[in-house]
């Protein structure tokens, strides 16, 4: 544990949260307790992302504009952010959905489609 | 390909300027008569920041909770001339003391916690509606250079730190187990997130036209004309802006999450004393906001119509008397209107306002590249008499009532 | 001890701490305002790393919009109000296992990879170049995108409408 934050440190604050999100979603018998457990993972993929936004040695730049460079980092964050958006919605619809034919939300119950 | 260097603004970090003065004033030693009061001292950076910071957020809120007293006190004189009644006449001089003995009976209550809550969230909620109604002053010019933090992305961040309000109302809606509290919460969360789009929309199309997200920047090129005169997709996103902010600051007519005739109060049923409090201040502190940020945005702010050299007296004279016309405008509204039913409110935002904000984004694009602000005044008040002349010969604009089912 | 030092440590802290409970909270309610404080706590480590656009998108999007739809989630599929929404673990031990795996894993590549010690330059504001690179570089995907939002709220729609039978 060194006293100057660099790149290690988010990286590793990233793993936890990824591992967190893994054991979440593994664990998990609710689904809305999934879905949780995968917005940690796609935020994990983001920090590490931004992180490498800040300290990449090259990134795209644009012309002409000092100190652009790496920015491309957090487009793709941006973009993630916006699927994420997609996935929870979508998500949401299809929990309702469970809910109304099973009438329960834990994903066990979600079985008939199992041979 | 252009070359986009040129258009990006540095903007000097006004408040971090003056903590810098005032480090170095810290820095130099003060005598008088030749003794020693004070030795130079290398303050860190950090500490004084953090120092001009604190004292920041002290002024702030303690002026927003003055507005508050004096805006509830105008609430209950306005309604009761309203309707006809001379309203609080006891408390002081035509009971200008009133918000006072308010203050003190809330904080003499009992704080009670209901048996079936959850205790942790329960307690926490009020505090995160305060947060969410608070942290968003910290970006808000009152006057030029009178500013906490003037960041390019200061609008982004009001509106962004205003959602966090709906947070703190689920939270209070569902930790009370009432189900009133649980029934207005989600109604508040529903209609706080679909005003959020028409708002967001509203505040998009001044975006486009002034090419910056930083309030000082926008304020600034209204000298000469504030943007609701400047353009017409102004006007009407200004009058969209000022309904949807209605309807997040859950004012009448769009105060269902707290319908007294049907929900006893709505999410804060179950909460009295000062937690009780904390929602009241709220909910006043995101009308001024709302109030605040209008008149920043639209109607000019601190520079017009006198922009003063930047004199701070200047400006927050002109954005309080804006504001203050704005906060008056919601309390006649609110005594005036009846409440609305939640489809009606949810028909309004998704049918009308939406794409009505969509349209005066296009148009504001079309503006801010064309430039040709008059040919778009023309334009539309040519459309908008067109269709109220159609209107009333085809009669099919008319409201359902008039055709005989209601 | 720098101050950005003892913000990070501060912020790990509380992100940490709150994904546990996001993570392991028997209610569920608990569990989404764990992630709650995680989304926040996130948006100020993305202020440390100077993309102040991204920590109030983050805040805008996931806090304001993805957490609310996901409370409401909760609020509308349990069937009583009574009793709280708990969710059982299943085979807990195979997946702190498997996550210590992957952490075990996610931890030595980190530290056996050597990155670029370089630090880019600061910008005064990240929001102007981002909107250069989107609308430059990224058109396609940009454009992609709003095809791929409109096509989800499509599908959310279709699949929450009222059943023919009813």
């Amino acid at each position: 544990m060194t006293l100057e934050i660099g790149l290690i440190h988010y990286l590793v604050l990233g793993a936890i949260l990824f591992a967190l999100g893994i054991i979440g979603v593994v664990t998990r018998r609710n689904a809305v307790g999934v879905l949780i457990s995968i917005e940690i993972i796609l935020n994990a993929a983001n920090l590490n992302l931004i992180a490498f936004a800040k300290h990449a040695a090259k990134g795209l730049a644009l012309p002409g504009l000092q100190g652009s460079a790496g920015l491309d980092g957090q487009v793709f964050a941006i973009f993630i952010i916006l699927l994420a958006a997609c996935e929870a919605a979508l998500a949401l619809a299809i929990i309702i959905t469970i809910f109304n034919r099973f009438g329960s939300i834990e994903v066990d119950y979600a079985n008939t489609m199992s041979g | 390909m252009t070359e986009p260097a040129t258009i990006i603004p540095r903007h000097p970090h006004y408040f971090l300027d003056y903590a810098d003065a005032a480090r170095a004033q810290l820095a130099q030693s003060f005598r008088l008569w030749g003794v020693t009061l004070w030795p130079g001292a290398d303050v860190p950076p950090a500490l004084v920041y953090l120092a001009a910071a604190v004292v920041g957020c002290a002024v702030i809120i303690g002026v927003l909770c003055l507005t508050v007293m004096v805006l509830v006190y105008l609430e209950r004189k306005v309604s009761g001339h309203i309707q006809s009644r001379l309203g609080p006449m006891y408390v002081g001089w035509h009971g200008v003391l009133q918000s006072i003995a308010d203050v003190f009976k809330l904080l003499a209550k009992e704080d009670l916690i209901p048996d079936n809550a959850l205790r942790f969230l329960y307690s926490f909620a009020p505090a995160l509606v305060l947060v969410g109604a608070f942290a968003p002053f910290a970006a808000l010019p009152f006057a030029q250079n009178l500013v906490m933090a003037n960041m390019d992305i200061g609008l982004f961040y009001i509106i962004g730190f205003a959602s966090i309000e709906v947070i703190g109302v689920i939270m209070a809606g569902w930790a009370s187990s009432s189900k009133w509290s649980l029934f207005g919460g989600m109604r508040l969360a529903a209609q706080m997130m679909s005003y959020e789009l028409p708002l967001g929309l509203s505040v998009m199309t001044i975006i486009i036209l002034a090419g910056s997200l930083n309030l000082n920047d926008i304020v600034m090129r209204q000298e000469t004309l504030p943007y609701v005169l400047q353009s017409p997709f102004g006007l009407i996103a200004f009058i969209l802006y000022y309904i949807a902010g209605l309807a997040s600051a859950k004012r009448a007519p769009f105060d269902l999450p707290e319908a007294e005739s049907e929900l006893v109060s709505g999410f804060h049923t179950e909460y009295s004393g000062m937690r009780f409090g904390f929602f009241f201040l709220a909910e006043y502190a995101s009308m001024t906001l709302i109030s605040a940020v209008g008149s920043l945005v639209f109607l000019g702010g601190w520079n017009f119509p006198f922009s003063g050299d930047g004199r701070v007296i200047v400006g927050l004279l002109q954005l309080g008397v804006k504001t203050a016309v704005l906060l008056m405008l919601m309390l006649w509204l609110r005594w005036t209107l009846p409440r609305i039913r939640i489809d009606q409110v949810m028909h309004m935002c998704f049918k009308v306002l939406l794409p009505l904000g969509m349209i005066c984004v296009l148009g504001a694009g079309i503006e801010a590249v064309s430039g040709a602000h008059a040919v778009m005044w023309a334009l539309v008040l040519l459309l908008v008499a067109a269709t109220y002349i159609i209107g009333r010969k085809s009669n099919s604009f008319a409201p359902a009532r008039a055709k005989g089912h209601l | 001890m720098s101050p950005q030092t003892v913000i990070f440590y501060c912020l790990a802290v509380i992100i940490i701490l709150s994904a546990v409970i996001a993570t392991f909270a028997r209610n569920i309610v608990n569990a989404a305002y764990g992630l709650f404080f995680t989304l926040l706590a996130l948006g100020g480590v993305y202020v440390l790393l100077r993309a102040d656009f991204l920590a109030v998108t983050q805040i805008v999007i996931y806090v304001g919009g993805i957490l609310v739809l996901l409370l409401f989630g909760i609020l509308l599929t349990n069937r009583r109000l009574e009793d709280l929404i708990i969710s059982g673990q299943r085979s807990s031990l195979l997946g702190v296992v498997m996550g210590c795996v992957i952490f075990a894993v996610l931890l030595a590549i980190i530290f056996y990879a050597r990155w670029p010690q370089s630090e880019n330059a600061q910008l005064e504001g990240t929001t102007a170049p981002l909107g250069y690179l989107l609308l430059q570089n990224f058109l396609l995907p940009f454009e992609f995108s709003s095809i791929t939002l409109l096509a989800a709220l499509l599908g959310a729609s279709y699949l929450v409408r009222p059943s023919e039978r009813d």
